[in-house]
C-alpha cells in the first residue's frame, strides 16, 4: 500500500459517504461493541475487531457502528462482543477470535442466525447496576 | 498480563482517558536497541498518595470494580520494565495531569515483542469522548536519521466523521497502516 496523504483519505471518505447518504439509515444501525479492557486486549480482542472490519469490507456491509467498550465483566469469556442487529435480540458472545468475528457477521449479521456455543447469558454481578 | 508492548501502551491511554484527559500526547521514538515513550495528559491527576498506590498491585481504588481487591495495570507494567533492564518514571499532579517516560530495552531479551501499532493508533482513536489525542511516532536510524510521522485525532476526525461508523473506521485503519508501512519500507 503506498503512503496515503490525507487529501487522498479525504476523497475517498466523500465518495464513500456519498453513496451512504441515498439510504435512510435512522434506527437501522447495526452495532458491534467489543470489549477492549485489560482482559478483552490481553484474550484477542484486536484480532477480533481486525476480523470484523475485513468481514464488513468483504462483504460490503453498510450502516455498521463499531464501538469498543471496556471489560463487560465476563472476563472469563474474553474476547467478548455484544451484537444489535435490528430485528434480533442483543446478544454477548463470547471467546470471538477471527474465525467466530467473521462467522457473526455472515451467519449474525447477513443471515439474522445466532451464532451457537458462544451466546452467553448475563454479565458478571459486579457490572450489572 | 500483556503480551506485546503495544497492548501495555494501550491501557496507559485508556487511563488517560478514563481520567478526563481533553489532550492526550503520545511520543514513540524508536531507536537501534530501545524504545523510548513518552505520554502526557491533562487528565485528573493523582496525589502523592495516590500515585504510591497506583504502583501496589494489591491496592484498588474500587471505582470501577467494586468487589475486585487487586490491582491496577501500573504494577504488571513496573514489572515488566524491571525486569527488561527498561526505566519507568511517572509524574503526577492532582487536577493538572499525569506524565510516565518509559524506557524499553529491545536489546533485552525479556522485553516483549513491539506488537502491532497501527492497531493500538486505531483503538487508541476511537474510543469514546471528546479527548484530543496527538501521537508522534519516530525512528532514529543508525546515522542519526529521523523519519516519522504525526497523527492528530482531531485532524482526522474532521476528515472521517464519526469514527464508529465501520465505513470511517476501515478507511483510518488502511490510513495508519499505509503511514506505519511507509516508514518501515524506507
Amino acid at each position: 500500500m503506498a503512503k496515503m496523504t490525507l487529501e487522498e483519505l479525504r476523497k475517498l471518505r466523500s465518495s464513500q459517504k456519498s453513496e451512504m447518504e441515498r439510504r435512510d439509515v435512522d434506527g437501522k444501525e447495526t452495532h458491534i461493541i467489543v470489549g477492549m479492557g485489560t482482559c478483552g486486549i490481553a484474550a484477542g480482542a484486536k484480532m477480533a475487531l481486525d476480523s470484523f472490519l475485513d468481514a464488513i469490507k468483504a462483504n460490503d456491509l453498510k450502516d455498521v457502528v463499531v464501538k469498543q467498550t471496556g471489560c463487560m465483566g465476563l472476563c472469563y469469556s474474553e474476547p467478548t462482543v455484544e451484537v444489535k442487529v435490528p430485528g434480533m435480540p442483543d446478544v454477548i458472545y463470547g471467546n470471538v477470535d477471527a474465525a467466530v468475528a467473521k462467522e457473526i457477521v455472515e451467519k449474525h449479521i447477513i443471515h439474522k442466525k445466532m451464532v451457537e456455543n458462544h451466546i452467553q447469558d448475563k454479565p458478571a454481578g459486579d457490572i450489572i447496576k | 498480563m500483556h503480551y506485546s508492548l503495544s497492548d501495555m501502551i494501550l491501557d496507559l491511554i485508556q487511563n488517560s482517558i478514563e481520567a478526563d484527559a481533553q489532550r492526550i500526547h503520545l511520543d514513540l521514538i524508536r531507536k537501534a536497541d530501545e524504545l523510548i515513550v513518552r505520554l502526557t495528559d491533562d487528565g485528573c491527576g493523582m496525589t502523592k498518595g495516590q500515585l504510591e498506590r497506583s504502583k501496589d498491585p494489591f491496592h484498588s481504588d474500587g471505582i470501577k470494580h467494586k468487589h475486585r481487591k487487586v490491582g491496577l495495570g501500573i504494577p504488571f507494567l513496573i514489572q515488566t520494565i524491571e525486569q527488561a533492564d527498561g526505566s519507568f518514571e511517572i509524574q503526577s499532579e492532582k487536577d493538572k495531569g499525569t506524565t510516565l517516560n518509559i524506557r524499553f530495552n529491545l536489546g533485552n531479551m525479556d522485553t516483549p515483542p513491539e506488537g502491532d501499532w497501527p492497531g493500538l493508533f486505531l483503538q487508541s482513536f476511537c474510543f469514546e469522548g471528546n479527548y484530543e489525542l496527538i501521537i508522534n511516532r519516530t525512528i532514529i536510524r543508525e546515522q542519526g536519521e529521523e523519519a516519522g510521522y504525526t497523527l492528530q485525532r482531531s485532524e482526522l476526525q474532521d476528515i472521517l466523521g464519526n469514527f464508529n461508523e465501520s465505513g470511517a473506521m476501515i478507511l483510518l485503519r488502511d490510513y495508519l497502516r499505509s503511514q506505519e508501512e511507509e516508514l518501515l519500507d524506507a
